[in-house]
């Protein structure tokens, strides 16, 4: 329709901002640049330094920080090296945690997202709304919200009780499990939304097709929906599971002292005098790479499936 | 024909599955609520409705540190969400006006990339580059990481809320000589508004409910409200804890509510 204008006259289009992107840009460049980037390169080099006992660095490199991490050379370092577990155990709980919290955080955001996206456009936007709200409450209270609720003498385990369901209260604070749905009740809305956007566009056509070809629903669920709505699957899961990978409040709230993961890993070394600030720059790189690797898989899938088409 | 799509469409369980979803969605949000109106210094027993909590919070011996807390945390994020949403302005204009040009990809993945990097490792990287070059940590140090990952948030409503708009109005106003600026000023900003509007907000909240880069960065003595809830927590769970907590729900709400409201807004002019 406009294309005589964009098109037309002097042949090409002009806009406002014709040869002043750079400098529009340079602000962004600027700050991201050196808040982000830079210090990423900084933390980068210290996982290389020598540990200061006083806390922070002397500037002499080593490969200290990664020995600790990977290798054991028992308690005075003169013993054959193997296998660190300690800090590998740490990142594969760590790694099992998200993907549970991933998994059922599908499990009930699939059915939300196709019940949402089937409604009528009216109610439709309002449960939309209801689970955009929780996405957007200060996590720190969300997860002290749970906390107050599961805890030995919080009113879970009182109803349990006054209902006589259970005789003492169940402990469930501290371990495992808590993180668990802790992780789990964090990240529920970033799973909802991606899947929403994508069964939307969805053409409800193709399962009308699907069931006068004689599929019963939930092969049409299986064999046509989910590979059809499959980019935001997908998303929700990355979404769900890299904030629940690096998470600190759930295990640091919910998790109690015992139960470490990443990120309490990482605060540790910057806690006080007594930190590792080499070990901690190492560690959280891991981690980095570790979310670089999964999120390039990602952008290769997502670029094969939209060359996949033509 | 509607009735059948509907039929194929429709899920057992499904409906089900949603309201077990909002339920462990809002559950504890709705106890904690609740319980910050309890008549109990117990904070497990119901003792029946009071706001003798809401008193400890204004007027009680911590109300002080948890004043200053506020007033850091409000002082932050107004500035935090007003830098990033004008470089998320500017940043729009560059990538989705005008032609494209080389580096945009780069460009694009650097806006995002606060989004993509875990917070705990922006937490470790800024502060091992703040104590690398001696900065000082306080108010201003957290205000700079703030409108790093600020910036994302912004961007994406006015981005959107560029995308959706035509560029023929800016094409007719340069027909009629308006100077670049001019055309920015009166055509092209207040049909952004909304956009603009909508990042800021989600901007505030975003800077607003920050801990763990907060936590990092901001130095001995220095605490936001998030911090200094987190500080308390640490000692245990005390009711009025419960009801600065309902009272940052509510501003949460309120202010997503309001975004919303805008952006609805701004759609429905079109």
């Amino acid at each position: 329709m406009a294309g005589w204008i964009t098109k037309g006259g002097n042949g090409a289009q002009t806009s406002i901002v014709d040869g002043k992107q750079h400098i529009l840009l340079m602000p962004a460049w600027f700050v991201i640049g050196i808040l982000l980037v830079i210090p990423v390169l900084v933390m980068l080099i210290y996982s290389f330094l020598t540990q200061d006992f006083r806390g922070g660095v002397i500037w002499e490199f080593t490969l200290e920080a990664y020995d600790q991490f990977f290798i054991d050379r028992g308690l005075f370092g003169d013993e054959p090296a193997r296998i660190e577990w300690t800090y590998l155990g740490i990142f594969w709980r760590s790694f099992l945690q998200a993907l549970f919290a991933m998994v059922f955080c599908f499990l009930i955001g699939f059915p939300t997202a196709y019940f949402i996206a089937t409604r009528a456009p009216k109610s439709r936007s309002f449960w939309l709304f209801l689970i955009t709200i929780p996405y957007w409450v200060n996590l720190l209270i969300r997860t002290v919200s749970m906390k107050f609720l599961i805890r030995d003498t919080g009113p879970l385990n009182n109803w349990l009780m006054s209902w006589g369901v259970i005789d003492d209260p169940i402990s469930m604070i501290n371990t495992n499990f808590a993180i668990q749905l802790g992780l789990f009740y964090s990240y529920l809305p970033f799973m909802v939304l991606p899947i929403y956007a994508s069964i939307e566009r969805y053409n409800f056509a193709l399962s009308e097709a699907a069931a006068d070809l004689y599929s019963n629903r939930w092969t049409t669920l299986f064999k046509v929906v989910i590979p059809a709505v499959k980019p935001g699957i997908i998303a929700g899961c990355i979404l769900v599971f890299i904030p629940s990978l690096g998470a600190f409040l759930a295990p640091d709230l919910l998790g109690g002292a015992k139960n470490f993961m990443i990120g309490s890993l990482v605060e540790e070394q910057f806690k006080g005098q007594s930190g590792d600030w080499p070990f901690g720059a190492a560690v959280s790189m891991i981690l980095l790479t570790i979310i670089m690797i999964i999120l390039l898989f990602y952008a290769r899938a997502q670029s094969r499936d939209n060359n996949g088409g033509h | 024909m509607a009735k059948t799509s509907q039929r194929i469409s429709w899920y057992p369980g499904f409906r089900e599955m949603a309201w077990l979803c909002l339920i462990i969605l809002y559950a504890p949000l709705i106890i904690v609520m609740v319980y910050s109106f309890n008549n109990s210094p117990s904070i497990t027993v119901w003792k029946g409705f009071s706001l003798v909590w809401y008193n400890e919070v204004f007027f009680g011996p911590e109300a002080g540190k948890f004043k200053q807390a506020t007033v850091n945390s409000l002082t932050i994020a107004i500035l935090a969400a007003v830098t990033s949403t004008v470089i998320a302005t500017l940043s729009a204009l560059a990538m989705i006006r005008g032609r494209a040009f080389r580096g945009q990809a780069v460009t694009f993945g650097l806006i995002n990339l606060p989004l993509m990097v875990p917070e705990i490792v922006t937490a470790v990287a800024t502060l091992i580059f703040f104590a690398s070059i001696g900065f000082e940590r306080g108010l201003l140090s957290i205000l700079l990481a703030h409108i790093v990952f600020c910036i994302p948030f912004a961007y994406l409503p006015i981005a959107a809320r560029l995308q959706g708009i035509s560029n023929v109005y800016e094409q007719a106003a340069r027909d009629l000589y308006a100077t670049p600026g001019q055309t920015f000023r009166l055509i092209l900003f207040p049909m952004m508004l909304p956009g603009i509007l909508s990042g800021f907000l989600l901007a505030f909240i975003i800077s607003l409910d920050d801990f763990i880069i907060t936590n990092f960065v901001k130095g001995a003595g220095v605490e936001t409200l998030p911090t200094a809830i987190f500080g308390a927590v640490k000692q245990g769970i005390k009711p009025n804890i419960m009801a600065i907590s309902t009272l940052m729900l509510a501003a949460s709400i309120l202010l997503v509510t309001i975004s919303y409201l805008i952006s609805r807004m701004g759609n429905n002019r079109d």
